[in-house]
C-alpha cells in the first residue's frame, strides 16, 4: 500500500448517525457584523460529506469570517450555524474536536521542530502520546518532511512550513478539513504539491472547505463553491456549471474598435469591454470568430475556453479590490 | 450549553498550554538560568555588602539581610509580570499561538488560564534558583525560608493576572512601557524593598501597604527569612490570596473581550 494512500481522515460518519444527506455543515442567513460593519451579510450554504467546496472572493469579501464562524472561534451575529448537525456557538468544543484547521497565517512554533510543533499540538487534542508519535511520523511522510523531522522551524522554506500547517491539521483524524487560503504567498512548485496533497485527501473521500482567490486553485479542486463578494455569495455551484452559465463555454477575444461593437451587435451576442478588448461569450466559438473576420476586419482574434476567472471577473466587476 | 461569559471554561487542557511553554524554556534553559543566578550575586555584592557598610542595621539587621528577601520578591513580580506581558503579547500578536491553540479544542480560557499558570511558575524558578544562591551565602533563615518556594508561585499567580489585564488592553507592544515604567518600577524601590516603609510621608505608607502588591509580597518574604512575624504578616498572606483570585478571572475575561471577537 502505498504511503500516500493511508487514511489521514476519518471517513466512517455512520457513527456520529451521519449520512450523505446531512450536512456537514449548514448555514442558514449566517450573518456576522463588527460594529456597523456587515462582513458576512446573511448567506446560506450547505455542505455534504466527501465534498470538496470552496470559497471564492476578492479580499474582504467574507471568507475568512465565515472560516472563523465554522471554525467556532468567532460568534455569528445572527442566523444560524449547524457543523456536524450541531450548533456552532453552543457545542465548540465538539465540534473543534473533529476539525482540522489550516490558518491564513503560518503560526507555527518557531523554537520547536517539525516533530515536536506536531507533537506539542497532539496534545491540545489530548491524545496520548504513543499514538500521537505513530500519526505524526505517518503525517510528515504525507507532506514530505520525513527528512526535515528534527529541523527547526526557521529553517523551512515557505512551502514545507505551509505542508507541516497541512499535517498538523490532519493530527486528530479530522471529520471536517478548513483551509483558509492554504497556498498563499506560495511559488508554483509549492502550490502544486500542497493540491496534490489535497488531491490526495479528496480522492479518500474527505469532506474539505476551503477559501481562495486564486482561480486556478478552485477550478483544480473543487466539487462546488461559491462565489463571494461584499458578504454576500453571489453564485453557487460546480466550476463546469458556473463556467457554461455564466460566460458560455468559450470566449472570443478581439480588439475594441467601433467597427468590431457595431459587427458584434448586429450579431445579437453577448459580450464585454475591458479596457481595449472585447470579450464574446458564446458555446460557439468557430462561428463567432468566423463571423468577425467575415464581416468586420478585427484585427487579432482569440478563442479559448471560459474559465472561473471569466465568471469571477464577471461578477465581482474589474475594479480593484481594497 | 451557553455558558455565562464570566465564568471561565477551564479544564486539564490548560495544562497543555502550560506545558507547551514549559518545553520552550527549557529548549534555552542556559539564557534562561543566568539572570536568576548572576542577578542575586551582583546585588547582594554592590548594595547588599557593598552600601550596606554605610547603612550598617535596619532594625537590628545587617543590611544584606535586610535587601535579600526584597530581591526574592522582585524576582517573583518580575518574572511573572515580564512573561505575562511582553512574551504574552508575541506569543498573541506577533506568533499567532492563541489562533493556533483554540483552533483546538481548547478554549480560550484555558489558553489564558496556561499562561498565567506558566508565568507564576516562572516566579517560581526564578525564585528558586535565587534562594539557592541567597543561602549559599548565608543571608537567610532555614528551614523557614523554604516556604518561599511554594509561596512564590500564589504570589508570581498574582503578578501574572496584573499583566495580563495591561496585555488584554495595550493596543500595542510599545504601550506595555506604561505599566513597566510608571507601575512596576516605582513599586520596585518604594515598598519597603530598599528602606523600611517607616521613612516614607505617613500617606505614602498607607498607599504602599493597601494597594501595592510587593508591598506584601516584601512582608512575607522578609517574615520568612528573618523569622520575624507580626499580624501584618496574614494581612498580607490574605490581600494575595484574594486579590489572586479577583485578576485570574478579571484577566481572562479581558482577554476574551480583546479576542473573541
Amino acid at each position: 500500500m502505498n504511503r500516500n494512500e493511508k487514511v489521514l481522515m476519518r471517513r466512517d460518519h455512520t457513527y456520529t448517525g451521519m449520512d450523505a444527506r446531512t450536512p456537514v455543515i449548514d448555514a442558514q442567513d449566517l450573518r456576522k457584523t463588527f460594529g456597523s460593519f456587515v462582513a458576512v451579510n446573511d448567506i446560506s450554504f450547505s455542505v455534504f460529506p466527501g465534498e470538496v467546496f470552496g470559497f471564492l472572493g476578492p479580499n474582504g469579501a467574507g471568507k475568512t469570517t465565515t472560516m472563523k464562524m465554522i471554525q467556532c472561534v468567532s460568534p455569528k451575529s445572527g442566523g444560524s450555524l449547524k457543523v456536524f448537525g450541531r450548533e456552532a456557538g453552543i457545542y465548540q468544543r465538539s465540534i473543534k474536536k473533529r476539525l482540522g484547521v489550516v490558518p491564513q497565517e503560518t503560526n507555527l512554533d518557531t523554537e520547536f521542530t517539525c516533530f515536536e510543533n506536531l507533537l506539542v499540538y497532539s496534545r491540545y487534542f489530548g491524545i496520548p502520546k504513543q499514538e500521537a508519535t505513530g500519526r505524526i511520523e505517518e503525517l510528515l511522510g504525507f507532506v514530505q518532511l520525513e527528512e526535515k523531522r528534527d529541523v527547526l522551524i526557521e529553517r523551512l522554506s515557505g512551502g514545507m512550513k505551509r505542508r507541516l500547517v497541512l499535517a498538523r491539521a490532519l493530527i486528530n483524524n479530522p471529520d471536517l478539513l478548513v483551509l483558509d487560503e492554504p497556498t498563499i504567498g506560495l511559488d508554483p512548485q509549492a502550490r502544486h504539491l500542497i493540491w496534490e496533497k489535497l488531491k490526495v485527501l479528496q480522492a479518500q473521500g474527505n469532506t474539505i472547505v476551503f477559501t481562495t482567490h486564486y482561480l486556478e486553485e478552485a477550478e483544480r479542486l473543487c466539487n462546488r463553491l461559491v462565489i463571494m463578494d461584499e458578504g454576500k455569495i453571489l453564485v453557487e455551484g460546480s466550476p463546469a456549471g458556473l463556467i457554461s452559465g455564466h460566460v458560455g463555454s468559450d470566449i472570443v477575444e478581439a480588439e475594441h474598435t467601433p467597427e468590431v461593437i457595431a459587427c458584434i451587435e448586429n450579431m445579437g451576442v453577448s459580450y464585454e469591454v475591458f479596457g481595449d478588448m472585447v470579450q464574446i461569450f458564446t458555446d460557439n466559438p468557430r462561428e463567432v470568430a468566423k463571423n468577425l473576420f467575415d464581416t468586420c476586419n478585427p484585427g487579432h482574434v482569440f478563442a479559448r475556453r471560459g474559465s472561473l476567472e471569466d465568471v469571477f471577473l464577471k461578477l465581482t466587476g474589474r475594479a480593484l479590490k481594497d | 450549553m451557553a455558558q455565562s461569559v464570566y465564568i471561565p471554561r477551564l479544564t486539564r487542557g490548560a495544562l497543555t498550554v502550560w506545558r507547551r511553554n514549559w518545553d520552550v524554556f527549557f529548549k534555552t534553559y542556559q539564557v534562561n538560568f543566568l539572570p536568576p543566578l548572576v542577578e542575586p550575586i551582583l546585588y547582594l555584592l554592590a548594595i547588599g555588602y557593598g552600601l550596606g557598610m554605610f547603612v550598617g542595621e535596619i532594625d537590628g539587621v545587617p543590611y544584606v539581610e535586610f535587601i535579600a528577601p526584597a530581591m526574592v520578591a522582585i524576582s517573583i513580580m518580575n518574572s511573572a509580570f515580564f512573561e505575562c506581558t511582553y512574551s504574552s503579547f508575541v506569543r498573541m500578536y506577533y506568533q499567532k499561538t492563541f489562533d493556533a491553540m483554540i483552533a483546538t479544542p481548547l478554549a480560550l480560557d484555558e489558553v489564558i488560564a496556561g499562561e498565567l499558570l506558566w508565568g507564576a511558575t516562572r516566579s517560581f524558578i526564578y525564585s528558586s534558583v535565587m534562594l539557592v544562591v541567597l543561602i549559599g551565602f548565608g543571608v537567610v533563615d532555614l528551614p523557614l525560608s523554604l516556604i518561599i518556594l511554594p509561596f512564590s508561585f500564589l504570589a508570581g499567580l498574582l503578578f501574572a493576572g496584573i499583566a495580563m489585564c495591561f496585555t488584554a488592553i495595550t493596543p500595542g507592544i510599545d504601550s506595555l512601557n506604561y505599566p513597566s515604567f510608571l507601575f512596576i518600577t516605582p513599586m520596585l524601590l518604594f515598598s519597603g524593598t530598599f528602606f523600611p516603609l517607616d521613612v516614607l510621608p505617613g500617606g505614602l505608607q498607607i498607599f504602599a501597604r493597601g494597594f501595592l502588591p510587593l508591598t506584601q509580597v516584601v512582608t512575607v518574604t522578609r517574615s520568612l527569612t528573618l523569622s520575624t512575624f507580626s499580624p501584618y504578616f496574614l494581612y498580607s498572606i490574605g490581600w494575595i490570596s484574594i486579590l489572586t483570585v479577583l485578576f485570574f478571572f478579571v484577566s481572562i475575561h479581558l482577554m476574551k473581550r480583546r479576542l473573541i471577537v
